[in-house]
């Protein structure tokens, strides 16, 4: 709809980045916030749904999704294993054995898994996404689209913020997956804990939406967050080798930061 | 660089793979129980006190678990709590004088109801009402009484 006005509104250049060296670091981070939220309203304003972009979102599903299933689905498995250890090893202390899947079932889908994908996936596809578009900007490619007279940020950001929005969740289900593969070989396979009490446990103090629907919203705010956050740092990388390199550093470091706080307010609030 | 087609398959194996996850946690891992609830028949019963009881408790006979806390609340008239239970409905022939218990799991285990079974010949129906009740025992008040009894025997 606003696709003509905003590539008239220029979006957001790497020269209107605020340089800190003459402001207080307050300020300087304000700006970027700013900064930042005034992307991502030229990024959504523009959204446009037509097959070619639906075509493109499945592709960088691909690329940013499936490429993370594998770190993933091996992480979680270990989280799963782990967790179950040492839970099943401080709870047998009370005589509590048996309570571990109740433990693991809601630690994995209130916190671990949501936030655990979160920060990894700004590790393994956020850092990928804010490099290449960083390096696109720095070799002139987002100019050339522009002079062409294709929007860069319909054709460029917009495919990879659905995509992030749309793979972390699925990415979250597969970690609670594995985790809880992890905790069924645990204590299952090894320590032998009847399979009808370590399920029956899990369904009886596990809520289908209070518990394991309000870690699903919060992977979706995690998703939307991280992706944002990779495309805006690659879009505002400085078109230098050091600044792709300070791009994807800022990406993880803000995602985790972020990730991590938005979890304690949103836990706090569903509470 | 793969095809543009394989990508796209890629993709969505990973929606599907998304969606199976869903289903099997939810069903598997949660409550939403869409396999194991069977039928079950709901009774209601009054205590005075059911201490720390809460929805979705097990209610217990003979230490197996029949069935689980549906609601509890307080009856306006009576000014007791009124509990409502439901039962798999595999044991429909519960003698209509069963009692019920607020019992505790252990010392610091959680509360579940149980049931004793009574020697009336017609069963529990479904909405009927559990007549003998036992309410929780609650630690401060058998602490109180303890203290109360031990001082008029010494005097």
């Amino acid at each position: 709809m606003s696709g003509k006005a905003s590539r008239q509104s220029s979006p957001p250049k790497p020269q209107s980045v605020p340089q800190a060296s003459s402001q207080s670091w307050l300020v300087g981070a304000v700006r970027r916030l700013g900064n930042a939220g005034v992307f991502l309203l030229t990024a959504l304003g523009g959204m446009k749904f037509s097959l070619f972009h639906a075509g493109e979102t499945m592709r960088q599903v691909y690329y940013i999704g499936v490429r993370s299933l594998v770190i993933i689905m091996m992480s979680g498995f270990f989280v799963g294993l782990v967790m179950t250890l040492q839970t099943y090893d401080t709870l047998s202390r009370f005589g509590a054995g048996d309570s571990v899947s109740t433990v693991l079932g809601l630690a994995l889908f209130k916190e671990l898994g949501p936030v655990l994908t979160a920060i990894l996936f700004a590790g393994r596809a956020g850092t990928a996404v804010a490099a290449e578009i960083g390096l696109m900007r720095a070799t002139e490619q987002i100019d050339a689209l522009d002079l062409m007279g294709i929007d860069p940020i319909e054709r460029i950001v917009q495919p990879r913020l659905l995509a992030g929005f749309i793979a972390v969740p699925i990415l979250t289900l597969v970690f609670n997956f594995m985790a809880l593969l992890g905790g069924v070989f645990f204590a299952i396979g090894m320590m032998g804990i009847d399979p009808l009490t370590f399920w029956g446990n899990m369904q009886n103090s596990i809520g289908l939406w209070e518990d394991f629907g309000t870690g699903m919203l919060k992977a979706m705010a995690f998703g939307f967050i991280a992706s944002w956050l990779a495309v805006y740092f690659g879009w505002t990388a400085k078109p230098t080798s050091e600044g792709v390199a300070k791009a994807t550093t800022h990406t993880v470091i803000a995602t985790a930061i972020s990730v991590l706080l938005l979890d304690f307010v949103l836990s706090a609030l569903m509470l | 660089m793969k095809s543009s087609n394989q990508v796209e398959i890629a993709a969505g194996i990973f929606l599907l793979l998304g969606i199976a996850a869903l289903i099997f946690l939810a069903v598997e891992a949660t409550d939403s129980g869409g396999v194991k609830t069977g039928e079950t028949y709901e009774v209601r019963a009054y205590f005075t006190n059911v201490g720390g009881l809460k929805p979705k408790a097990p209610v217990a006979m003979a230490g197996v678990t029949i069935g689980r806390v549906a609601s509890i609340d307080l009856d306006n008239d009576s000014l007791e709590a009124r509990v409502v239970l439901k039962i798999d409905s595999r044991f429909d022939d519960l003698p209509s004088d069963t009692s019920a218990s607020v019992l505790t799991s252990g010392i610091l285990g959680d509360q579940y109801v149980g049931l004793e079974p009574g020697g009336a010949p017609d069963a529990l129906a479904d909405g009927d009402r559990i007549l003998l009740t036992n309410s929780a025992v609650v630690l401060e008040q058998l602490i109180g009484r303890y203290l109360f009894n031990s001082d008029e025997e010494s005097e």
